[in-house]
């Protein structure tokens, strides 16, 4: 297992990149602690598969190294690195076994052949393909495949890191939630770094210890999912994490109090003076609708998502959501707006600001 | 108006695909047809479409008997997966090209493309061909290609899969409230239960080849029929327990029992499998009467507001989701507590006795 470090690295598919609009990775620093399991989130296209590639080794980046333990494997080639990678569709050998598309890796290295035969019937056992050990893997289905990949992608012990390229993205969503399981158990147990990028958010943080959030080439947070959840950095972070996302709502904010659409509203904490493009973020789940105060608004529609509910409320055009309860109804009264005051947070041109007070 | 298939059934290489089917679909509802990969989801939409024949039964459509009619002859619309758009021409002329092939004057063709487009919020891009634009453009470009179409029936099959989490819930939004309008039937696959209550409208559960039940979304999701369509219609999936009532006892494991309470102290002795779903598991006595239970906790994950708690209780695995972040020691006994009122009761083959006391209160 590795310490994996970025240091001053950036990335352009561009030969001669000028502005920085033209690196699809922007400068980074980043030490991936040893045995951490990490989930690289964000949408298509904001650089988290370049920055997987980077890492292992598939991309050289234009600027920056990349250190294992502290050592240059910059130019280094992907075999050696000696990381383990699931891609988002499975790579499998079809015309061997499953059995053998496990065994693969470690033959390859030449392991022993009984320590073989000990780690594939573990590997099978835990991807739950015990029984399908002796068939080919042609013919079996896509989620099969995948899971075979996952297995030889956890093979071997003594690799420096494992990484995932969207690896559930073909599995059902009962075996998504087995396999992640899995995979969580298997870090709790074997302790390897591992980095797994993907664009969903309950895959992301359930699954890592840190959320690295990225939006548009740029990392805007690192977090545990706590963090990312209470205190978004950026007003990014809050839309893309949680469902539905962070309400955004311009404001102006002078001390403890803001100002909403011309309404007073009480923060809890003082913000000094904060300038730019002034917004507070307060998340559906701090967000609920009164009788008797708050802010006037209009119920446009309740979902039933089953274990809650989303109430889509219109507030001077704007749709703001809030979650309600399984049991909980709303009566015809309840035309107010009411937010949290532990739950708001105050950005500036998209950045939160740190009430005072708050330790850096 | 309305889509019958009546006693339907498909069969191919010796493999039953669909089992003998009965369903009634209405003109201006929104159905989904949800079950994990190969239950039977995209066989019956082809059924429906006209693009198999079934072995048995027929299809019935605005009350004409439609089953060996070529699709091209039935007014039809179908939305895939993967994005199927024409690579070489322009969005507006990709949306353009069934209205085109119907024989629509410039005219009216030019109104329907830009209103879908308008409401695809695709104006932008009209001139543009299809590679070049996000994975969620080229879908809504397909969808708008569909909607244009002006078809009775409009089947999509898992449109939004390869799209972007966040791409698919702003998406998941619109879908409902655009085709509402239009007045057609909606067919609506999906492998995931969130998804199905989001769209609203009816639900068919599927499973290995069967429609396990139909009705109102939030009815099948809240009394289901069987443990089947629970199992289906659940994630993280519903948690089972095997139980014997005998007295006021409920018996399980190793001879452990609970004081079986509210609903289920009335159950006739006998076994039954007991069902809850994770939302309802917890991890603090709020009722009385709740039953207690031991288990051995796995491994937690927090998704920021909210934890997954893995258990394993006497060798069956339980979800249990709960408020908050909980850092809890992994390895050890932990209590957890199930209210009465939220427990299913099946029978041993999965016929529900009694459902969840909650879910005919809603």
């Amino acid at each position: 297992m590795a310490k994996i470090t970025l240091d001053n690295l950036a990335h352009s598919y561009l030969p001669n990149p000028k502005h920085e609009d033209e690196y699809a990775l922007k400068e980074l620093n980043h030490d991936w602690a040893d045995g951490e399991a990490y989930a690289l989130l964000g949408s298509s296209g904001c650089g988290k598969s370049t920055l997987l590639n980077i890492i292992s080794g598939l991309l050289h980046p234009s600027q920056g190294r990349i250190l294992f333990n502290d050592r240059d494997v910059t130019n280094a080639p992907t075999a050696e690195r000696n990381i383990a990678q699931v891609f988002q569709f499975p790579v499998v050998y079809d015309t061997m076994t499953v059995h053998d598309n496990l065994a693969f890796p470690l033959r390859n290295r030449g392991a022993d052949p009984a320590y073989v035969e000990q780690r594939v019937q573990q590997i099978a056992r835990m991807i739950g393909m015990e029984e399908t050990l002796n068939r080919k893997a042609r013919g079996l289905t896509a989620d099969a495949k995948q899971k075979i990949s996952l297995g030889r992608g956890m093979v071997r012990e003594d690799v420096n890191a494992l990484l995932f390229d969207e690896p559930l993205t073909v599995i059902d969503p009962h075996m998504k939630w087995e396999l992640r399981t899995q995979l969580k158990s298997l870090h709790h147990e074997f302790g390897h770094t591992m980095i797994y990028v993907t664009h969903d958010q309950t895959e992301a943080l359930t699954f890592a210890d840190k959320v690295v959030v990225m939006y548009d080439g740029r990392v805007v947070q690192i977090g545990t999912p706590q963090e990312l959840f209470e205190r978004p950095e950026h007003t990014f972070v809050g839309y893309f994490i949680g469902s539905p996302g962070m309400n955004v709502l311009e404001a102006s904010v002078t001390g403890a109090q803001v100002v909403v659409a011309g309404m007073p509203v009480d923060l809890g904490q003082s913000y000094g003076k904060p300038t730019g493009k002034v917004e507070i973020g307060v998340r559906p789940e701090f967000t609920r609708l009164s009788a008797t105060e708050g802010l006037p608004a209009r119920v446009r529609r309740v979902e039933d998502v089953g274990r809650h509910k989303i109430a889509r409320v219109d507030f001077h055009g704007q749709e703001v959501n809030l979650i309600l309860s399984e049991d909980q109804s709303l009566s015809p009264d309840m035309t107010r707006l009411v937010f949290d005051p532990a739950g708001i947070n105050v950005y500036a041109d998209k950045w939160r600001v740190p009430p005072e007070g708050e330790a850096a | 108006m309305s889509l019958v298939l009546e006693g339907v059934s498909k069969v191919m290489n010796g493999q039953t695909h669909i089992y003998t089917t009965d369903l009634t679909l209405e003109s201006g509802t929104m159905n989904v047809l949800l079950g994990p990969t190969s239950s039977g989801k995209t066989s019956l939409m082809r059924l429906m479409a006209g693009l198999d024949v079934p072995q048995t039964g027929k299809v019935i459509w605005r009350g004409k008997d439609v089953t060996g009619m070529r699709v091209q002859d039935r007014g039809v619309a179908m939305v895939y997966q993967q994005f199927i758009n024409y690579p070489s021409m322009s969005v507006y002329d990709n949306i353009a090209s069934p209205m085109r092939i119907l024989g629509k004057t410039k005219t009216e063709v030019d109104v329907a493309v830009k209103k879908a487009a308008d409401l695809m919020q695709l104006t932008p891009f009209l001139a543009r061909k299809p590679l070049e634009l996000s994975g969620g453009q080229q879908q809504r470009c397909a969808l708008a290609r569909a909607l244009v179409k002006d078809a009775g029936l409009v089947l999509l099959d898992e449109p939004l899969a390869n799209l972007d989490y966040k791409l698919r819930e702003e998406l998941r939004a619109e879908i409902p409230k655009i085709f509402e309008e239009a007045g057609s039937i909606f067919v609506y696959a999906t492998t995931e239960p969130e998804e199905a209550l989001l769209l609203g409208g009816n639900t068919a559960a599927l499973w290995e080849g069967r429609v396990t039940q139909f009705g109102p979304t939030p009815l099948v999701y809240r009394q289901p029929v069987n443990a089947t369509t629970a199992r289906v219609f659940s994630d993280p999936p519903m948690n089972f327990l095997n139980v014997r009532k005998s007295g006021d006892r409920l018996f399980f494991g190793d001879g452990q029992g609970v004081t079986a309470t509210g609903a289920l102290a009335e159950l006739a002795n006998g076994n039954y499998q007991a069902g809850f779903r994770p939302n309802h598991l917890e991890l603090a006595r709020h009722t009385q009467d709740a039953m207690e239970f031991t288990a051995r906790l796995q491994v937690t994950e927090i998704t920021g507001s909210e934890t997954f708690v893995h258990l394993d209780h006497h060798g069956a695995k339980w979800v249990g989701l709960v408020h908050g972040v909980r850092d809890l020691p992994l390895g050890v006994l932990i209590e957890v507590y199930l209210d009465p009122r939220h427990v299913y009761i099946f029978a041993e083959d999965g016929a529900l006795v009694a459902p969840a006391a909650y879910a005919m209160a809603a």
